[in-house]
């Protein structure tokens, strides 16, 4: 009996270890296979390269003509950034509204931010299009980034749901110092809410990253593309003639949402575990 | 006058929300309603065309119903799977066993990096003929098919992509199970209930909540699956449109045909087909849903 309880343990670290390197397999390999040899990838299939080459990393950098992969990156920073400024601030702006003032029709813009979040955004994408072509903001990041700064419904109810949890003792005794709304908004529920706001920032900074699809319909001049937009393109002209550099570019484009992941990762876990985003 | 002032102050924090939900939102959700029932290529005005989209998709399109049969596989077959790998990982994580972290980490990352352009790229190595799945197989002693372009599998190369990334559900199962009172399975123990009874009489009906959670959210989220099926098929859902996700038909007829009409037409469909399945989740929830704190 007691050998099987020392052994236990082991066992499931053995299975649950096993099973996570299956499921990291795939990214593993391609990490491998950006440091191989071309002649190497598809032949020599283990994971430890026998030879490591940077050149695949050149080769994809430069690999596209008139453009570097670079412009793509600081594209794509730059989107990200003011995303993420815009979402936190307009999100935390409407949540601080929901949770703390009164006012008339509150719980009907409460009842209907959460409609949003159900609603399929297909529904709302060609009228959504049609009014950026109209006012000539299509190929331009203007329909990517301004968007942002009207909130996000899933980080306005996440946001809500925190603010609840802070004191209200703490807005009566502001309000006896004599402290206006916007005091209490900026100086006390903000600083406390910082926990959301990470979360709420971490995800839309990886969100906007990976947003293919909204990239895809409003961009088309090749100097405005990002990262995503990059890479496809890039998988078009060189195909499968140089996957070493498709590769390079691929493990590339996942670094900065690594990097946010695991920088965050503190606050990252109890926000998917309160609003269940992004999966 | 201080009550005005109050109003005054939560419409001010409320205005960029208000603005965004009244042309972001409802708007273009009324104006996509009327340009269902038009012709619209964006240059010239839209041409009141009454019912004619929607009698060409129910008579006319066979794309279309080759696409939401392939779309109905793919969040049919991948829900289920990907749902169960979650729970039973999470169980098992859950064991209180060290370690937790590191594992969580490591499960979570292909959710992490999913939607990428990337993994998708990868993931058509992934499923290739000569591809590490396939050699994966090998190793057992099957011969895999060619995956992504052999039309009866594409599919599954999607799904296999879809369930790969199961940790963002698993972590919000984890989270589920972490409220499930300890001395309950202590009771149960003291009574004699080996785990096997624990899991079916005290870990499944109070997770029912959260399993409602995840099935609803990711059976949303599956109907408007875009990227993967427009990377590995290239954007034409080939081959033979067994790739052909609702999303990327969707993505053709609007922006590459650009038929705007019935392209909003198709995304009124699709709404229906997602309110529906989500409806008869909420109306059955209430025979399996358990709610401890007595709410009904």
């Amino acid at each position: 009996m007691t050998g099987y309880r020392q052994i236990k343990p082991f066992v499931f670290h053995i299975v649950v270890m096993g099973f996570g390197i299956l499921m990291l397999y795939p990214v593993l390999w391609l990490v491998s296979s950006s440091l191989k040899p071309t002649t190497d990838i598809f032949t020599h299939q283990g994971l430890w390269p026998s030879q490591i080459t940077m050149s695949h990393y050149a080769d994809g950098w430069f690999g596209l003509r008139n453009i570097q992969f670079g412009r793509f990156f600081l594209n794509s920073l730059m989107l990200c950034l003011l995303a993420v400024i815009g979402t936190v601030l307009s999100s935390s702006m409407a949540a601080f509204s929901f949770a703390r003032i009164t006012f008339p029709l509150r719980n009907l813009f409460f009842a209907l931010m959460l409609g949003t979040i159900m609603l399929p955004g297909h529904v709302t994408l060609i009228p959504q299009y049609i009014l950026f072509h109209k006012i000539g903001w299509v190929d331009t990041y203007l329909p990517l980034i301004v968007p942002k700064f009207v909130g996000d419904a899933f980080f306005v109810f996440l946001i809500v749901q925190f603010i609840r949890g802070i004191p209200r003792e703490l807005d009566e005794s502001a309000k006896i110092d004599g402290c206006g709304w916007v005091t209490l908004y900026v100086r006390i529920i903000m600083p406390l809410s910082l926990p959301a706001l990470m979360t709420a920032a971490i995800f839309t900074f990886m969100g906007t990253w990976d947003d293919f699809f909204g990239q895809l319909i409003y961009l088309s001049d090749i100097k405005k593309f990002t990262v995503p937009l990059g890479l496809r393109l890039f998988l078009d002209s060189s195909g499968s003639s140089n996957w070493g550099a498709v590769f390079a570019m691929s493990v590339l484009s996942i670094v900065p949402s690594l990097i946010i992941f695991f920088a965050g990762q503190r606050y990252f876990t109890q926000g998917i575990a309160t609003t269940g985003l992004k999966g | 006058m201080q009550k005005y002032k109050t109003y005054a102050a939560g419409y001010l924090f409320l205005l960029p929300w208000l603005i965004g939900f009244f042309l972001l939102y409802l708007i273009p959700f009324v104006a996509s309603f009327y340009l269902s029932f038009t012709n619209y290529d964006l240059l010239t005005a839209p041409k009141w065309a009454g019912l004619a989209n929607f009698k060409t998709m129910f008579t006319d399109d066979y794309r279309l119903g080759g696409s939401i049969r392939v779309t109905f596989q793919y969040v049919f077959i991948s829900l289920p799977l990907r749902l169960s790998f979650a729970l039973g990982l999470a169980v098992l994580l859950n064991q209180g066993m060290r370690f937790l972290g590191l594992y969580r980490t490591i499960y979570y990352i292909p959710s992490l990096l999913g939607g990428s352009v990337a993994i998708s790229v990868l993931w058509k190595q992934v499923f290739d003929k000569e591809g590490i799945f396939n050699q994966g197989l090998a190793l057992l002693g099957i011969n895999g098919p060619n995956w992504i372009a052999d039309p009866r599998y594409a599919v599954y190369s999607l799904v296999g992509l879809s369930v790969w990334q199961f940790g963002a559900v698993m972590i919000i199962f984890l989270a589920g199970l972490k409220q499930i009172p300890h001395e309950l399975y202590e009771a149960a123990t003291v009574d004699g209930a080996g785990p096997v009874r624990k899991f079916a009489r005290i870990t499944m009906p109070l997770l029912t909540p959260v399993i409602f959670f995840n099935l609803t959210i990711t059976l949303i989220q599956s109907f408007q699956t875009f990227t993967k099926a427009f990377i590995i098929s290239g954007g034409t859902g080939g081959p033979i449109n067994s790739t052909l996700l609702y999303s990327l038909y969707l993505y053709i007829k609007g922006f590459t045909f650009m038929e705007m009409g019935y392209a909003s037409a198709m995304a009124w469909l699709l709404l229906v087909i997602v309110a529906a399945f989500t409806g008869l989740l909420f109306l059955s929830s209430r025979y399996w849903v358990y709610y401890s704190d007595g709410r009904d």
